[in-house]
């Protein structure tokens, strides 16, 4: 059965992305872009990886999706007619496709257990990390502590991303009086009453998934992506001036970097205690208690950041879109 | 039969990873070249999960009665691949909002008028 | 305590500093703790490179998991002599750029700036001392990230253009590396260099492998910029703010090629890489073609930051020329040109960045006259420049010296006359602006009186490079010895080391 829903998710992904190809609407594009992500967040939670699926619907099918609705609400949505040599194009993606054809032949078949990636490494994940760092969820042992420099890694580049944006479209100031009363869809009553309800509801999921995040799928960046989800949805429906007014960008911009020091903290403590950067061991007296709050820490820091930074691009974007509108 | 069967998802995964290459080097408009990179990077992060399904196996939570669990390796690579994509998307697109105010298109070959040879 | 660390504070410190930078959001006060920071960064990257001399490796375990496990920093004489070059030239670059930004980037911006700075050469430092795969592909977007954003700050729109370029290149080149590294993954299970080099030799049938090597090989390859990949080079380099450029000269490209060096000897082995897959022939004809294309796109260049940009290509040439010698001499010749060439490009690009300073324009007629004008910073060019060509008494000719003992070792002299008639371009290019700057006189409209010496506190960094260009062409013991070093470390590393000796 579920291979039956794979190949069939696996077929919607080829057709979608072969008809962004075509399109030249770029509002279409868009649209097609969150079903493929979609699609893919679908086909991740039945090869078994729910972390990622989660991640993927909320950064894919989200953030990326409202990134590239704003810009195309500047830039315009009609692609025109393309000057590009589309042989070139051809001979380079055949080159790369036969060259990956003739890799997969050798590539251990789907799906068997005693494929290589199974067999090193992994084991000890799967079997001695529940007793080892105390967690169920798997995938936050590796993230959070095994492969724990990886996500420091991978706050910093989100962090670097804020810089960029911030660098390049300004941390957005004060927004015009007269632009704010029109923004936002304040005239539809049933779209204020339902995100009236539906945000506190968001940001106590938000909260649920940054601290479950061990016993359950989620964490720190998926709760970080939520949580700014629910202020933009804020944002859309009440118009930015009142987000704003809750969360100023000034407030998101110094938020950024605390995220990432108060991970690099965790790491600088485990030094003090004259054991490795990111040792979790010996934060606490026992081992396992170490690891835990080390992990929370940790995750907090993630989740600070990402919330910071996503609420801070979306500022910087919806910022531009206001100033297009002026002008 | 089996080889195609088994071979299924990479065979996908590899066209996929060649349409969005396609979209990067022929998309005239920034923001459909942005789509395409995103969509061949989703690809990768497709093939990664790919390899870390166990047939039989569950997602990696500890659960009582399980045996078979499904690498949580990929998994956690991909989060940050996926972190990482994100975060070159908003860069890109914040690069395509100043291209658009200092040139006032986002069209390669109307910018490429615009500029002057290097 | 300090000592146990030190493998891993060349990353830490920068990655630290980055996010204080944001929140002290005051140019100076910013520009002084970067500055402290990065100056920590050479103190240590020293002690690296004395520590690993004798050929030994250290290695830290991150979080205290052992390898493959977790993930370890592993620094051994290779990555601890590009690390130093890197870590220095940043450092001179900061000094460099605290007049220089200011003219160039918004006020406000500054501290962003600098942050963006301190990440990139946290991300440069990390991929050049992780032992890890995958951990190299995080920060090798990290420092491609910053790097977009420090090209986009410039003032010029067309700085705008050339950094989407970049990020385009530069996401499918990560990519590509990312898709070689799960390959890898998917035949050996691990992701750890070492465990992935012992693995390796025992996977059996090698189709997944050969294409996660070509993979890896092409991804890198647009990363450091090999002939023909190099086209997003000249332009990112060409429109980034003055001492950006001067940075990235000195230091993107080299680690790129560190990661090169690193995926071919340690991980995949030189034996299987040459002379199982033979990549040696494509690499030199590459090399060669880079090398004689740029040079002579260089010389029809009248933007003279374009001109030292196709320059980089070609010197990137050199480096990647010695590697495809696959021999101890080669190698060494290519360690010592990558610290060589960063100390020419630097100096070279910091002497356009302080004409930039003072004319507004780096186009060669704003060159004319100023020999006279901007005595120090003309002179320093063209000392650099005779670096470049490879004169006797400056680095450049001990690069050229050693990656022509290589290819003569060889017996191969077609290789190495071909070495030699490629510095003519170098004299035809440099000649030029030398030419403009000391035999013509000023342009008519440029206003003679406002024209005078930068401040000197560009001119010290300048200057520094400039005499180590000089220092280095006589004194060659400490490269040669450390660049030896960072050669032998490699090639134990790989099946080939018994025949080499």
């Amino acid at each position: 059965m579920t291979v039956l829903i794979d190949l069939i998710l696996l077929a919607m992904l080829v057709i979608t992305a072969f008809r962004i190809i075509y399109i030249k609407d770029l509002f279409s594009v868009v649209m097609l872009f969150g079903i493929y992500s979609f699609l893919c967040a679908a086909l991740f939670v039945t090869l078994d990886a729910v972390d990622v699926a989660f991640t993927e619907a909320s950064v894919g099918a989200g953030i990326s999706t409202v990134l590239m609705l704003s810009t195309i609400a500047i830039t315009g949505r009609k692609e025109k007619l393309s000057l590009h040599s589309h042989t070139f194009a051809t001979l380079i993606v055949l080159l790369t496709g036969g060259a990956l054809i003739y890799g997969t032949f050798d590539m251990p078949l789907f799906g068997l257990a005693d494929n290589p990636v199974h067999e090193h490494v992994a084991p000890r994940y799967i079997e001695t990390s529940p007793t080892e760092i105390g967690l169920p969820n798997m995938v936050t042992s590796v993230l959070a502590s095994y492969r724990g420099f990886d996500t420091f890694g991978e706050t910093v580049v989100v962090f670097a991303a804020a810089i960029g944006v911030f660098s390049l479209l300004g941390v957005r100031g004060k927004p015009t009086e007269l632009l704010a009363q029109e923004q936002g869809l304040t005239q539809h009553k049933v779209l204020r009453v339902v995100a009236k309800i539906s945000i506190p509801l968001i940001i106590l999921f938000a909260l649920y998934v940054q601290f479950h995040g061990d016993f359950g799928p989620g964490g720190g960046f998926q709760a970080g992506v939520i949580a700014a989800a629910a202020f933009i949805l804020y944002a859309l429906t009440f118009s930015l001036r009142k987000a704003v007014g809750v969360v100023s960008p000034r407030f998101v911009k110094y938020l950024a970097p605390v995220g990432v020091l108060l991970y690099a903290s965790v790491g600088l403590v485990s030094m003090l205690n004259g054991a490795n950067f990111l040792d979790y061991n010996v934060l606490a007296a026992d081992p396992v208690d170490g690891q835990h709050y080390g992990i929370i820490i940790i995750e907090l820091g993630v989740g600070i950041t990402v919330f910071s930074v996503m609420l801070g691009i979306f500022y910087a974007f919806a910022g531009q879109v206001e100033k297009a509108n002026v002008q | 039969m089996s080889l195609i069967f088994e071979h299924f998802n990479h065979w996908v995964v590899v066209i996929l990873m060649m349409i969005g290459l396609y979209i990067v080097i022929t998309a005239n408009n920034l923001v459909k070249k942005v789509v395409g990179l995103n969509i061949f990077q989703s690809a990768v992060f497709l093939m990664y999960i790919t390899m870390g399904k166990v047939v039989g196996g569950t997602a990696p939570i500890l659960a009582e009665g399980v045996t078979q669990y499904s690498n949580p390796l990929p998994h956690v690579l991909i989060l940050t691949a996926i972190v990482v994509g994100v975060a070159t998307t908003a860069v890109g697109l914040s690069l395509v909002l100043r291209i658009k105010s200092a040139y006032g298109t986002i069209e390669e070959n109307e910018f490429q008028n615009k500029e002057d040879v290097i | 305590m300090f000592e146990q660390h030190l493998a891993v504070l060349p990353v830490l410190l920068p990655l630290i500093a980055a996010p204080l930078v944001v929140l002290i959001n005051k140019p100076r006060a910013a520009w002084l703790l970067s500055t402290l920071f990065v100056g920590a960064c050479v103190y240590i990257s020293f002690g690296l490179v004395s520590a690993t001399m004798d050929g030994g490796a250290l290695r830290y375990a991150l979080g205290g998991w052992e390898p493959p496990w977790g993930i370890e920093m592993r620094v051994d004489s290779a990555n601890a002599f590009v690390l130093l070059t890197v870590s220095v030239i940043a450092t001179l670059v900061l000094l460099f750029a605290k007049e220089s930004i200011a003219s160039e980037v918004a006020h406000k911006q500054l501290p962003l700036f600098y942050s963006a700075y301190l990440l990139c050469l946290a991300g440069l430092s990390g991929i050049l001392i992780t032992g890890d795969a995958f951990n190299l592909f995080v920060f090798l977007e990290i420092s491609s990230l910053a790097t977009y954003t420090l090209v986009s700050l410039a003032a010029d729109r067309r700085c705008l253009t050339a950094a989407f370029r970049y990020l385009v290149m530069g996401t499918i080149g990560a990519t590509f590396i990312l898709i070689g590294v799960g390959m890898l993954y998917m035949k050996t299970g691990t992701l750890n260099m070492l465990d992935l080099a012992e693995r390796i030799q025992a996977v059996e049938s090698h189709r997944t492998i050969n294409t996660g090597l070509a993979f890896i090989m092409v991804g890198v390859s647009i990363k450091l910029a090999l002939f023909p990949l190099h086209m997003w080079l000249p332009a990112a380099y060409s429109f980034a703010p003055s001492a950006v450029t001067a940075f990235l000269a000195g230091t993107a490209t080299k680690v790129a090629i560190y990661v090169m060096l690193r995926f071919v000897f340690t991980i995949f082995g030189a034996g299987y890489v040459f002379e199982q897959m033979n990549m040696e022939i494509i690499v030199l004809v590459l090399a060669l073609a880079g090398i004689f294309q740029c040079s002579f796109v260089a010389t029809t260049q009248s933007n003279i930051k374009t001109l030292l940009a196709y320059s980089s290509v070609a010197q990137v040439g050199y480096i990647i020329l010695g590697v495809s010698l696959v021999s101890l001499t080669g190698l060494t010749a290519s360690l010592l040109h990558i610290f060589n060439h960063a100390l020419m490009k630097a100096a070279l690009f910091m002497a356009v960045g302080a004409v930039f300073y003072r004319m507004g324009s780096v186009q060669i007629i704003a060159f004319q006259g100023l020999g006279r004008r901007m005595p120090w910073t003309m002179s320093a060019f063209t000392i650099a420049g005779l670096s470049i060509i490879g004169v006797p008494l400056t680095v450049g000719f001990i690069s050229k010296w050693y990656l022509v003992t290589a290819a003569l070792e060889q017996g191969n002299w077609l290789v190495a006359f071909l070495v030699l008639v490629a510095s003519l371009f170098a004299v035809v290019y440099i000649g030029k602006v030398i030419e403009a700057a000391y035999f013509k006189e000023p342009s008519e409209d440029a206003d003679a009186t406002k024209i005078k010496e930068v401040p000197v506190s560009m001119l010290i960094p300048m200057w520094l490079l400039v005499l180590a260009n000089i220092y280095f062409g006589i004194d060659t013991s400490l490269t040669v010895s450390a660049a030896t070093a960072g050669a032998e470390a490699l090639l134990n590393g790989s099946s080939l080391v018994g025949g080499v000796q």
